[in-house]
């Protein structure tokens, strides 16, 4: 077997020699791609949907905000904005943020960092990303056809008696579910079974360490939410009356089913955004990561822990105080592994050599935005004080500093860092830095000032409001179109670097492990010739820097 | 400081239980800031301090450290079951009524409070209560899931169909608290609001007798104006023309207007009334029959006040 830990000399060699996955000659056109098996091609094709999904959700939220505004009727009427923050909220969630990071770049680059030519089920992948297209067909339908105003979290009675497309909104989340659990299945299987020689558990990255951990939660927890979804169906159309409180059904069943998966979904959404900062940081400081083990221990205790603690959404819903205050310990429970890893990422810095390109810049964003998502969910899980401040702006706040401030913060930082290795085209560096500024600026701006907004008193999905609040609604609109221009400047710099010939170098960053030894973009098979390691991932005692590295 | 950011994030505690609930509120942001800031000012210093000199720049090969990694995991979890025991303890304080306490029953429909008294009386959205003595509030719903909650109180109780729940608190300040519903019920949901208003004993006592004092001696226009907000009326029916849930009130004293079934009416004082105790006999064509009665829960002067009300809107 060829030990391919070539160095980049002979890749730059290669280059031009081998087509790349984008252009190779045996899979021309666009039914190759449409029918493909590359894990790399389906990568890219989750990139372009889930990217356009965010836009569409994104521009949902500009239209909440610019209704907040100002008390009364902007330009919405009440039922048209229930149905703006409902549908910001599902595309969200369902179509954008729970595939985003693993079906986009956990695809493209968890078999390259395994060593491996593809997944272990390549059809499977290909039928997952074509259920999630269908999935997307149908919410998007459902939306044109009579809209749906229940909240993304569809709680009973309201979502079993209001008009509108509730029905097959909740078709298209069953049908996207499976998308998710096909991915998962297929991950586990891929990190258990194709592993390159001399890569045994503690020698893999971590960014798989934490794609793995999800892909258990996906298994698990989805097919929950999928007979949820079926129940809600069977209500709406056939009246079955498990949620119909009038007849001996129980409103409050249907927030526990609903919760037992979008709980454990939250960690779907971070610890591939965690997995991403774990790869980052160690390469950008060009040291080795400190408490790997612990970091990749503390992604499988989030994901076990994560199905336990459910009924933190519910300390007002009516559940038992003995039921309220065994989720509010394991809840605290559930933040210490978190706090690990942000604690190990910031001593990986210490004593490193740091360079704050573009991917490292959302890193150190990332410690400091899903710090105060972290750290703010402890108000939270504490029973007394979470019964002030839930379903309040402070919860609206602390999610997003969690999902935005660090999932979506750590995905682009991914985006940006794997960006040349998927395309061979590096973005403008100055430019990203800029738009990442402006994005932490806009971010802050918008979300900031609802947590004094929520603890004030202020209701969540509220369409009007009192007058004290408008001040603080008011800048937090300003700050969402701050936040807005800073995505597209990214975007659009992103984008514009696709028009320019592929000459990026293999391994622009210096990483250590095996998706920057070979070409960018990669040739189809990924590899030539089975690749083997010798050397734990990040271990740069005896790494020789690329000539060519930024 | 710390007074300038309990202002910043609380309303003032109004009941007995705030303070306590205040108290966690306030330890948890300080723990919040100072680990935001020991995690901003390492991070940025370590940028600075660690900042790439040269391309083949040695780094120290720090794997592990067992005394760091058992102080970063036992610290949090100390303080993390500080927070857990506090919350813990102060919830289960609150979690049942003190003997004796007043009991209100409250009703929760798409988009108005009802309170029942212990009297019997019924008033619409707001809720008289004594100051300093207990009062539990018996709630349910009559259609969806809707929320109690007093920001003032600290309380919150989510409020469901064919089933009670219940919460309580003891007002300390003479005063108006907002009850903002906070479970999502639909269109209305960000304008269905009622009032705690707490007074004094006597004020209290003198309200069973002789009814809402806001009201008497308002002439009954008025009255009317303020009973258009205060009993929900807003919710679906605006008074400049425009098209809500409801009719608008704008200029249809006197005007003709078609049911659903073709027959045609002229909006004088009889429809007016049947319309408020018995909506789904009048429904007008191309509006929903979705307007709750408001029998037994208002009284004779209050729809003569509203009927006024209507009349003056030309």
């Amino acid at each position: 077997m060829a030990d391919v830990i070539a160095s980049p000399a002979v890749h730059t060699a290669e280059h031009g020699h081998h087509a790349d996955y984008l252009t190779d000659p045996a899979h021309k056109g666009i039914w190759s791609w449409m029918t493909t098996v590359d894990h790399k091609r389906l990568g890219v094709m989750y990139l372009w949907a889930v990217l356009g999904a965010f836009f569409v959700g994104g521009i949902f939220a500009l239209l909440v905000r610019l209704e907040l505004m100002h008390p009364g009727e902007d330009f919405m009427n009440a039922e048209q904005y229930n149905q703006a923050f409902t549908l910001h909220g599902a595309i969200m969630v369902f179509m954008f943020i729970i595939p985003s990071v693993p079906a986009a770049l956990g695809n493209f680059i968890m078999p390259l960092m395994l060593g491996a030519k593809d997944v272990a089920f390549p059809r499977l992948n290909l039928a997952s990303f074509w259920i999630y297209v269908l999935g997307s067909v149908m919410a998007i339908t459902s939306i044109l056809v009579g809209g749906v105003d229940t909240g993304w979290t569809f709680y009973t009675p309201y979502s079993t008696t209001t008009g509108g497309s509730v029905t097959m909104m909740t078709l298209s989340v069953f049908v996207l579910g499976f998308s998710s659990i096909f991915t998962g299945i297929n991950f586990i299987a891929t990190v258990h079974k194709l592993r390159a020689p001399g890569m045994g558990w503690f020698q893999l990255p971590l960014f798989v360490w934490g794609i793995y951990a999800t892909a258990i939660i996906q298994v698990l927890a989805t097919p929950v939410l999928g007979i949820t979804m079926v129940l809600l169906v069977m209500e709406r159309a056939f009246n079955i009356g498990i949620f119909d409180a009038q007849i001996g059904g129980d409103p409050v069943l249907f927030q526990h089913f609903f919760w037992f998966y979008s709980h454990p979904a939250v960690y779907i959404m971070i610890l591939p955004g965690m997995a991403i900062i774990s790869e980052i940081i160690p390469t950008f400081s060009r040291r080795t990561i400190f408490g790997y083990r612990l970091i990749a221990l503390s992604s499988v205790a989030i994901a076990l822990i994560g199905f336990l603690v459910w009924g933190h959404h519910m300390f007002t819903s009516g559940e038992s105080a003995l039921a309220a205050s065994i989720f509010s310990f394991l809840t605290f429970l559930v933040a210490i592994p978190s706090g690990i890893k942000v604690f190990n990422w910031m001593a990986t810095m210490y004593k490193a050599s740091i360079s704050l390109d573009t991917p490292m810049l959302y890193a150190v964003s990332f410690l400091l935005l899903f710090g105060i998502g972290g750290l703010t969910g402890i108000f939270l899980g504490a029973l007394s004080v979470d019964i002030h401040l839930h379903d309040t702006y402070f919860v609206v706040a602390h999610f997003h500093y969690v999902m935005m401030g660090g999932t979506v913060i750590a995905f682009l930082g991914g985006i940006h860092y794997w960006w040349s290795k998927m395309f061979g085209r590096m973005y403008n560096e100055t430019v990203g830095r800029i738009a990442c500024g402006i994005v932490f600026v806009g971010f802050n701006m918008t979300f900031l000032t609802q947590f004094f907004m929520g603890s004030q008193g202020m209701p969540r999905r509220y369409y009007t409001y009192l007058d004290q609040f408008q001040p603080l609604h008011q800048f937090s609109t300003f700050g969402s179109w701050v936040l807005g221009a800073g995505l597209l400047i990214a975007a659009v710099n992103l984008f514009s670097s696709l028009r320019g010939p592929k000459n990026a170098p293999s391994n622009p960053w210096g990483g250590t492990t095996l998706e920057w030894q070979t070409q960018s973009p990669p040739i189809t098979h990924n590899f030539v010739g089975q690749p083997s390691i010798e050397h734990n991932p990040y271990d740069y005692r005896h790494f020789k820097i690329p000539t060519d590295a930024v | 400081m710390n007074t300038w950011l309990r202002n910043l994030f609380l309303p003032n505690a109004s009941s007995i239980k705030a303070e306590g609930v205040d108290d966690l509120f306030m330890f948890i942001l300080w723990l919040n800031i100072l680990f935001f800031l020991l995690i901003a000012v390492v991070t940025i210093g370590f940028c600075i301090q660690y900042k790439r000199r040269s391309v083949n720049q040695k780094t120290a090969h720090i794997e592990h450290s067992t005394a760091l990694e058992l102080t970063w995991t036992i610290l949090p979890l100390i303080l993390c079951m500080i927070v857990f025991f506090w919350g813990f303890n102060t919830y289960m304080q609150a979690a049942v009524a003190p003997d004796g306490a007043m009991e209100i029953q409250v009703t929760a429909k798409k988009w108005i409070w009802t309170f029942g008294y212990p009297d019997g009386s019924v008033a619409v959205g707001k809720l008289w209560v004594p100051v300093n003595k207990p009062v539990r509030v018996i709630m349910h719903s009559e259609d969806v899931l809707h929320a109690f909650y007093v920001p003032a109180f600290r309380v919150k109780a989510d409020v469901l169909p064919n089933r009670y729940t219940e919460t309580w608190f003891q007002a300390t300040a003479v005063g108006d608290y907002i009850i903002p519903c906070t479970e999502y019920c639909g269109k209305g949901h960000s304008q269905m609001k009622a009032f705690v208003k707490v007074v004094s004993q006597q004020d209290y006592e003198k309200f069973l007798e002789e009814g809402d004092p806001e009201e008497k001696g308002l002439p009954p226009e008025k009255l009317g104006a303020s009973l258009y907000v205060n009993l929900g009326c807003s919710t679906c029916h605006s008074i400049d023309g425009s098209k809500g849930q409801g009719p608008s009130w704008k200029g249809i004293y006197s005007a003709q207007h078609k049911m659903v079934d073709g027959k045609q009416f002229a909006v004088d004082e009889n429809y007016i009334r049947t319309s408020i105790l018995q909506p789904q006999a009048m429904v007008v064509e191309g509006y929903q029959g979705i307007m709750p009665s408001y029998q037994g829960q208002i009284r004779e002067r209050q729809l003569v006040a509203l009927i006024a009300y209507i009349k003056s809107l030309k």
